[in-house]
């Protein structure tokens, strides 16, 4: 895999803050209502969660 | 942080657990739409079980709504914390039990998990614990820039040694947790404050509210209960009550059944709104919204304890809290290794590398 060299900030953040918001949405969703709320809070929480161990078991030694 | 993550994975499933652990008499099984009983009976019911004893508060079971709890004390000035609660029957006012809860495996979890069994000290203690984790991992999002300026997002190395390993593991959850962490970590420093907050609104909004009571009387004689959730639900259209406390109670003054009603959304149902009835009359005395550092403790308690979503949202909250775990965990490794060695994670991770130049400077 191709290491890629120094990266700026925006680069850095760019991922978390989409996970960050990702998971902030599903914090309020739930709050607001039942039902169909609810379903899209646990599928945005489910992001880092899912995210975390996708990145453990795809990178796993080869 | 540890213990309070540990303790808390447990509280997320305490009704679960509790069901699971101790048996309780069942209400009876009602057709829906059957009338609540005559609350003057049940409160009548209720105190026939406890001779010697003075209802402090009314509750309706949030999560069963065939059951109710009659909170009782010795005296009406006696501390609420050390109350015994009743549970009835909400259709028939029938006594169900009154099981004693301090000895079960959730409760003291709960209680370590709030104050240590030390009380509002242990509270403000664990408070400040929370507040430095915030910091904590404000921190952990500064530094994670200069870690990964040459890694992509989620960069696992499984082939390097353990301490690069952990260090991505901390990296990754720490980073993708980020929100979660916080919201959960700052909405429970909130809830430390809960007594502070409730003191606050006692000694203001109450107080103004009750400000014409201040010299009058304790009324003799109480007015119907039944009659005053009834007028207090008619003031409010649109919400059904949460719990009453009766006069003298630290709730209420002491000529007033306050009357605490929530709406029916996830968000309204947590956002009490006090209607104070006068137990001399039975007519409504006032009704006002809660001021903004109340409401605030309210919005932040479902946001702690992840129970406002159904089952998948507290398994959701139990699997985030694992990982908040890891990365605690990992964080500690870190920080002890670099304590005994005295060489920075990234000196480390420099020298065990065989392939990259080294990181830091």
């Amino acid at each position: 895999m191709k290491r890629p060299s120094h990266l700026t900030l925006g680069q850095i953040f760019a991922a978390p803050l989409v996970v960050a918001v990702i998971s902030s949405l599903g914090l309020v969703s739930a709050l607001v209502g039942d039902g169909l709320w609810d379903s899209l809070s646990w599928a945005a929480l489910a992001v880092p969660v899912f995210l975390y161990f996708l990145f453990l078991w795809w990178r796993k030694p080869r | 942080m540890l213990l309070l993550c540990i303790t808390g994975l447990p509280l997320i499933f305490h009704e679960e657990i509790d069901d699971v652990l101790h048996s309780q008499v069942k209400p009876a099984e009602v057709p829906p739409g059957t009338p609540q009983a005559d609350l003057d009976k049940l409160l009548a019911n209720a105190m026939a079980q406890k001779v010697g004893h003075v209802p402090h508060f009314l509750i309706w079971d949030r999560d069963d709504p065939n059951a109710m709890f009659v909170s009782v004390g010795p005296t009406i000035t006696s501390n609420p914390v050390n109350n015994v609660l009743v549970r009835m029957d909400a259709h028939t006012g029938a006594y169900l039990d009154s099981p004693d809860v301090t000895g079960r495996f959730t409760y003291i979890m709960l209680k370590l998990h709030t104050d240590m069994f030390a009380g509002l000290p242990g509270k403000l203690f664990l408070g400040l614990m929370g507040i430095l984790m915030c910091i904590a991992i404000i921190s952990g999002i500064v530094v994670y820039a200069p870690s990964m300026r040459k890694l992509s997002f989620g960069t696992y190395r499984a082939g390097r040694t353990r301490v690069v390993r952990w260090l991505d593991v901390h990296n990754l959850a720490g980073i993708l947790l980020v929100a979660w962490t916080l919201v959960v970590g700052f909405t429970g420093v909130i809830n430390t404050w809960a007594d502070l907050v409730l003191k606050m609104w006692q000694f203001g909004q109450l107080a103004e509210m009750t400000a014409q009571y201040r010299d009058r009387a304790v009324p003799t004689h109480l007015t119907s209960l039944n009659a005053a959730v009834e007028v207090a639900a008619h003031a409010v259209p649109g919400t059904t009550p949460s719990f009453v406390a009766f006069p003298g109670t630290i709730f209420s003054s002491k000529s007033h059944y306050a009357v605490f009603l929530k709406g029916d959304t996830p968000l309204t149902s947590r956002l009490l709104k006090p209607a104070l009835i006068d137990a001399e009359t039975g007519k409504l005395t006032d009704t006002r919204d809660m001021p903004w550092y109340v409401t605030t403790l309210f919005v932040s308690q479902p946001l702690h304890f992840g129970d406002y979503g159904g089952m998948p949202l507290k398994i959701l909250w139990a699997l985030l809290d694992v990982i908040t775990i890891v990365i605690l965990v990992t964080g500690l490794y870190l920080w002890l290794r670099r304590r005994k060695t005295g060489v920075s994670v990234e000196r480390a991770i420099a020298q065990s590398s065989r392939d990259a130049p080294a990181m830091s400077s």
